[in-house]
């Protein structure tokens, strides 16, 4: 067989007109998960059964199902409830974006909690005896010390989930949603030339993780500094 | 009886478990104001413990425990008051990595005596001067040496005037050359007038600074004298057994 270079250079321009897509899937789930994830942890930090036991439950469910069937839960089954199609969410997920979003959003901040919650735990039990010594609160601790380093340690693991939830929204190709691989799908149904049209896209998705990579590499390098000896 | 002779510590009874295990049995001890007590013991004889239940850092089971006045108890608004007065230094240093020097001496400061950040600063600069290191006020603690970063801890505590400093194994983390130069700090400290506890083996400083020597074994304070008679008398068996242990080189 041979490889149409053609084929790549015409249809390389077309997936890029699915990047806004593929960016607010990545950023708008990136953000609402973080936020979902800071609720799970403070949940499962508080010791209280009753906060603790729902967010394990969840971490426990939303990890033990692939993302593709958390996606069609929420896009095909949701709107079979009537409570759901009149309630004030239903403009929401009714669109295939909001759907995907959600499952997206719900799906990451799972991890991600988890992640911050290994940070949070890394942090020198010390440090906080030291914080309680000078007279500062639980929360002052909490804030000022264990959440600056807790942070410093997630942030590898999180920068790894981030590249993940990135090639997850390929996911939301599969309920309509023309995203890069929505329209590399399209391509192909047009093309029947799935080798190079895939191979392109695949290109296109590692420019993107090395982009975030790079990012994150820069952070940690940023939030490091107090781990250089030589400044 | 005269405030000035109300002992500032005030132990009674004490007991502490850490699960079956008991870490402090019938502990009883007073420290008046400006008195410098050193502990020693084995390992896991309790005499860490002991300096941590007078800053609740742990809680104790039992007896009572009265600083200056304040009965530790499940109230917050006691531990704050007695961990107010009372500074303690740890054997890891425990710097807030993360933050400089400067930061470290100041975070508390600004938190919880809501001194404004220049006078914050000025109380951290003289503090450091008086450990000797007011040019390291800008790097991070992982730039010092373990000698300097036990220094900058002790400065730290200082910075909230502690009436009370606990000294938990300061100088056993440290490679030889840097315990002097720490001694050193908690000598002058001692010659002020400050009230301490200190848990240590350096026995060449509890012969030149301690009012009084304890040794505890097994969770209990076997023998409790002056300096002279301790090392030079010791009552009880035990403690000769100890201190022929770590006084043999």
């Amino acid at each position: 067989m041979s490889f149409d270079i053609n084929l790549t250079l015409e249809s390389i321009p077309r997936m890029l007109g699915g990047v806004g897509i593929t960016l607010q899937l990545l950023v708008v789930s990136g953000l609402l998960g973080l936020g979902l994830a800071i609720i799970l942890l403070l949940m499962r930090l508080s010791k209280k059964p009753y906060l603790d036991w729902p967010a394990q439950v969840y971490i426990y469910v939303m990890r033990g199902t692939p993302i593709l069937v958390q996606i069609f839960i929420i896009y095909y089954g949701l709107p079979q409830f009537d409570w759901i199609r009149s309630s004030v969410f239903w403009p929401i997920l009714r669109e295939p974006m909001g759907c995907a979003i959600l499952a997206l959003s719900l799906n990451t901040g799972a991890y991600v909690s988890e992640i911050l919650r290994g940070g949070v735990l890394a942090v020198d039990q010390g440090l906080s005896e030291a914080g309680a010594a000078l007279g500062m609160s639980k929360r002052h601790v909490f804030i000022y010390v264990k959440t600056p380093i807790a942070i410093r340690i997630a942030l590898p693991a999180y920068s790894n989930d981030v590249i993940s939830l990135q090639k997850s929204t390929a996911l939301a190709s599969t309920i309509t949603i023309a995203d890069m691989m929505g329209i590399a799908r399209n391509i192909v149904a047009e093309t029947y030339a799935p080798y190079e049209v895939f191979v392109s896209l695949a290109i296109i998705y590692i420019i993107f993780s090395t982009g975030i990579q790079k990012a994150f590499g820069l952070i940690e390098w940023r939030l490091g500094r107090y781990e250089r000896r030589n400044g | 009886m005269d405030s000035a002779e109300m002992p500032l510590i005030e132990i009674q009874q004490v007991d502490k478990f850490f699960g079956r295990f008991q870490a402090l049995k019938q502990i009883n001890l007073e420290v008046r104001k400006g008195e410098r007590i050193v502990v020693c013991g084995p390992s896991g004889s309790g005499k860490s413990t002991l300096i941590r239940c007078i800053n609740r850092l742990e809680a104790h089971d039992s007896g009572s425990i009265v600083i200056d006045g304040t009965e530790l108890n499940d109230k917050v608004a006691n531990i704050d008051a007695v961990r107010s007065e009372v500074g303690m230094v740890f054997q890891s240093f425990n710097l807030f990595p993360h933050m400089t020097i400067l930061r470290n001496l100041t975070i508390a400061q600004r938190l919880v005596r809501k001194t404004p950040k220049n006078e914050a600063d000025k109380v951290a600069m003289h503090y450091l001067e008086r450990v000797k290191i007011p040019e390291q006020a800008h790097k991070y603690p992982i730039q010092l040496s373990g000698g300097q970063q036990q220094r900058v801890a002790i400065a730290r505590a200082l910075c909230m005037r502690p009436k009370i400093m606990l000294f938990d194994e300061p100088t056993s983390a440290l490679d030889p050359e840097m315990i002097n130069e720490v001694l050193d700090v908690m000598v002058d400290l001692a010659r002020e007038g400050m009230t301490m506890i200190c848990v240590t083996h350096e026995m060449g400083f509890a012969r030149s600074v301690a009012d009084r020597v304890i040794f505890m074994d097994e969770g209990e304070i076997v023998e409790a004298a002056p300096p002279a008679q301790f090392f030079e008398n010791p009552e009880n068996e035990r403690t000769r057994t100890f201190l022929s242990q770590i006084l043999t080189h």
